[in-house]
């Protein structure tokens, strides 16, 4: 939904990372994008490449990794994976309680490394 | 030759966003402001509720509303007319606010001189619910047309929302919305939501939700 503006927070943040390295091209950046964030990886890469035409991060390629969807159960504290089209459907694996659980993570845009010349 | 080099960067997009909506809810329980940051998809009836809401409480509240709908020149003008204020702000076509920009429609209504605002957010169920505005609550309206399976397709929004309002429910009987088991669905993600039953048409229901609000600003002052 929202790929242009992450993508304009993604360059800024990779732009300044050039410059403080001084590194003169950016050739890949890798990203850990949570589950139940609705990224379509192709629409990032193509704004990726639109924006950062006049940049350091000009052709850089972007590694997109999904991380799972975390959820804790509130009455036995286990914590389990699912998928998103099982959030609200799935009870605990341990102890079998419907429905009483918090999110972990599943959520986040974390820009973890680039590779630079 | 040049060698490729690997750069740790480790920074959060969102974690930014979060910072900027914390110190934003801390500088409003400062000046003694509720904020309510309501959204919905389109057309689910926002700005409808803001206009029943701000004439059950215009008389005991300063109320201000900061418009972010698409095209809503016509909402902000319409609350205008209901007796609250209003500020318009351009969104040039983003897709959800984030707190930077609710900071922008604040600082432009003068926020220190009101008890309650209400963000009216874009209207869209995806992205709003990623982006903390810095509200210290989150109301979401759902509308009948729109069905009850729309915990299953838009978890997050029914995570994040404090209080559920279903809408429309005049047009209940035309439908086989099927209430118990949204609210079933609802407590599965989310076992402390709260689930009012409206018509902002009719004005329905509309007694529970202005006393959730009552309610939610005696807990706050
Ligand atoms: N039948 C019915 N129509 C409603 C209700 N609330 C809003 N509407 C109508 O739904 C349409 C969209 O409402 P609006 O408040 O503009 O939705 P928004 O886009 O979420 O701000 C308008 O035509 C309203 O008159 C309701 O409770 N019942
Ligand atoms: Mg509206
Ligand atoms: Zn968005
Ligand atoms: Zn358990």
């Amino acid at each position: 939904m929202h790929e242009l503006p992450v993508t304009e927070s993604i360059l800024e943040i990779v732009v300044k990372h050039a410059k403080q390295n001084q590194v003169s091209r950016v050739v890949s950046i890798t990203l850990e994008v949570g589950e139940l964030s609705d990224l379509e990886n192709e629409w990032l890469q193509h704004y990726f490449d639109y924006l950062s035409k006049d940049t350091p991060a000009a052709g850089a390629e972007l590694k997109i990794q999904r991380a799972p969807i975390v959820l804790k159960c509130r009455q036995c504290g286990h914590e389990f994976q699912i998928r998103k089209d099982e959030l609200g459907l799935s009870d605990c694996p341990q102890c079998g309680t419907a429905g009483d659980v918090s999110l972990v993570s599943g959520r986040q845009y974390h820009i973890k490394e680039m590779e630079a010349l | 030759m040049e060698e490729i080099k690997l750069i740790e960067i480790k920074e959060n997009i969102l974690s930014d966003n979060d910072e900027a909506a914390r110190q934003l809810r801390q500088k409003l329980a400062d000046e003694k402001t509720f904020v309510i940051n309501l959204m919905s998809s389109p057309g689910a009836g926002k700005t409808s509720l803001l206009l029943q809401t701000i004439e059950r409480l215009k008389n005991e509240l300063r109320i201000g509303v900061i418009e972010a709908d698409i095209d809503s020149v016509v909402d902000a003008e319409k609350i205008r007319q209901s007796g609250a204020a209003a500020v318009q702000l351009r969104t040039g076509g983003f897709c959800h606010l984030d707190a930077a920009m609710v900071k922008t429609g604040l600082d432009g209504i003068g926020s220190k001189d009101f008890d309650l605002i209400f963000i009216e957010n874009v209207g869209n169920l995806v992205c709003p619910a990623e982006f903390d505005t810095g509200a210290m609550k989150n109301a979401m309206i759902l509308s009948v047309p729109e069905g009850d399976d729309k915990p299953l397709k838009y978890p997050l929004m029914f995570t994040v929302s404090d209080v559920l309002l279903i809408n429309k429910t005049d047009m209940m009987a035309l439908s086989d919305f099927d209430t118990a088991a949204l609210r079933q669905r609802v407590h599965k993600l989310h076992p402390e939501m709260e689930i009012l039953e409206v018509s902002a048409k009719t004005g329905a229901g509309m007694d529970q939700w202005v006393d959730w609000i009552r309610r939610a600003l005696e807990n706050f002052s």
